[in-house]
């Protein structure tokens, strides 16, 4: 069982695995320390996952390894991070009896198999970034409650499904619509406890790229990144991107529920941020990524030779305005250089960057900023809110040139 | 109540499909867990035993730590009256005082920042 993975189909056999799993011999386990304080994690070996960072355990919550961003623009599933908010994961999911519906304010309610989906609409791809509205909130300064993550809560990955619009063409909008609602199989632990549900706005749900997904880079969905479908949002973080999707709602009103009325809201400020401490004076619903860049060629601390060409490489991604460039500091931000942008996998896709430099010997602070297309681009001091969400200063990391 | 905690554990395991193959069905059970050793003292069995009703523990042991009682409280007020968490309103007041003396101070010596 320490594989925790087995290639056996029947429920039958689940009894006996779970009792000769009730005395397992515990695999010791590494740890890594995320660079803020009560920044200790094990590193967990989840279900089709490689060992990630643990956050925590009921429900699942694990984080990217960093060095896995210096590896490839696309995020592999088995490294992908993992982030459920209520501990009732579905426990069996059978592909052939799984239906997706669509009802609500509509001519014609939707029931959908799988192969329904896959066989009747026409699909479509996109190389997204799903980021956790959270990424990094272990490094707010002054800390806040809520999951304690690096900035491994993010992942790129080329998304296949079936655009959400096809779908509402075909079961038929009422006038009168306003929202499109999204429930996935996963429940709450006790009833009182709000079920995972969030909307958006029904020209968003129909703008052709929203989309119901089933396969990730090639392959179905990883179970714990939503099997067998999920919503993919472009552009919007991940809140949205509700898991194991199965039941979508056209609503003749917004949607006033618990995870959208009163969670994963952003002060309603033009950076989404308030003073250090303070709480906002009005929020709204947290929606689109805000333009990031993080250098992953080196980590904080790294020795590289003085007076060489040293080939520095990151990744820039935004929420589908598209990169227009990067700029790079080797002196804490005192003079910038352009960096060259590599490969382009769409607007909504991490964008690596690269560029050489020649250090003289000592310590350099290397700071990386992007700016998007539409002038966006990141702060040089870290924004602040309560809920610690939307975090994109302008990195730092130290690297020793001898 | 270790030998409760116990028994409510569960054992991972994902039983069914290989990745990236259709069709077969797929089961899942969640991890193990386990009492965290800052947890253990007797005082803190009000706070394992209400806590462990939704979620882990490590949801308490990885917050930020050194916030006061007041960052507990909040947290606690929230379980119950936002989640309208299975929490006797009598035991409250123990659970918050639990959680400040385990995690409201900053640890004597900090991590290498």
């Amino acid at each position: 069982m320490s594989d925790a993975f087995s290639a056996y189909p029947r429920r039958s056999v689940l009894a006996g695995l779970a009792s000769l799993a009730a005395a397992p011999a515990l695999a010791k386990e590494s740890q890594v320390t995320l660079p803020f304080a009560n920044g200790e994690r094990p590193m967990v070996r989840l279900p089709q996952k490689r060992p990630l960072i643990a956050l925590t355990t009921r429900p699942p919550q694990v984080e990217t390894p960093f060095a896995v961003f210096d590896q490839g623009l696309i995020t592999p599933n088995d490294a992908f991070f993992v982030r459920y908010h209520l501990s009732g994961l579905p426990d069996t999911i059978d592909p052939a009896t799984f239906r997706l519906t669509l009802g609500g304010h509509v001519d014609h309610p939707l029931s959908l198999s799988l192969a329904a989906l896959k066989r009747d609409f026409p699909a479509q791809e996109v190389v997204a970034v799903n980021q956790c509205s959270g990424n990094s909130r272990g490094f707010s300064n002054p800390r806040v409650a809520g999951g304690q993550l690096g900035n491994g809560a993010m992942g790129n990955a080329r998304w296949r499904g079936v655009p959400l619009r096809a779908l509402l063409d075909r079961a038929g909008i009422k006038a009168g619509a306003r929202q499109v609602s999204f429930n996935g199989l996963d429940t709450p632990p006790v009833d009182t406890v709000p079920d995972f549900v969030k909307a958006l706005d029904l020209d968003h749900a129909r703008d052709g790229e929203v989309m119901v997904a089933w396969a990730m880079n090639g392959e179905d969905l990883p179970f714990l990144n939503g099997y067998p479908l999920r919503l993919v949002v472009p552009g919007w973080y991940g809140t949205y991107w509700v898991k194991h999707l199965s039941e979508i709602t056209v609503l003749d009103q917004p949607f006033d529920g618990y995870w959208m009325k009163t969670a994963y809201r952003i002060p309603d400020t033009p950076d989404a941020s308030v003073p250090v401490g303070t709480k906002p004076a009005s929020t709204r619903p947290i929606s689109k990524l805000n333009v990031r860049s993080f250098l992953t060629s080196h980590v904080d601390g790294a020795r590289i030779v003085a007076h060489r060409l040293t080939h520095l490489r990151g990744i820039a991604f935004s929420g589908g305005d598209g990169i227009a460039h990067v700029l790079v500091s080797t002196d804490d931000g005192g003079t910038w250089a352009e960096a060259q942008l590599g490969e382009d996998l769409g607007r909504y896709s991490f964008r690596e960057w690269r560029l050489g430099v020649d250090l003289a010997p000592g310590r350099h602070i290397i700071r990386v900023r992007a700016t998007t297309a539409a002038g966006e681009t990141q702060p040089m001091q870290p924004l602040w809110n309560p809920p610690g969400y939307m975090r994109n200063v302008v990195e730092a990391v130290m690297v020793e040139a001898v | 109540m270790i030998a409760r905690i116990a028994g409510c554990v569960a054992i991972l395991a994902l039983i069914g499909a290989a990745p990236g193959v259709s069709g077969r069905v797929v089961h899942y059970q969640p991890r193990e867990e386990a009492v965290p050793p800052i947890l253990s003292d007797e005082a803190d069995q009000i706070v394992v035993a209400n806590c462990i009703s939704c979620h882990s523990l490590d949801y308490l042991t990885t917050q930020p730590r050194g916030k006061g009682a007041q960052f507990w409280r909040a947290e606690v007020t929230k379980m119950v009256t936002v989640f309208k968490a299975p929490v006797n309103p009598a035991d409250e007041d123990a659970i918050v005082a639990a959680l400040d003396r385990k995690f409201g101070s900053a640890p004597a010596v900090k991590p290498a920042a």
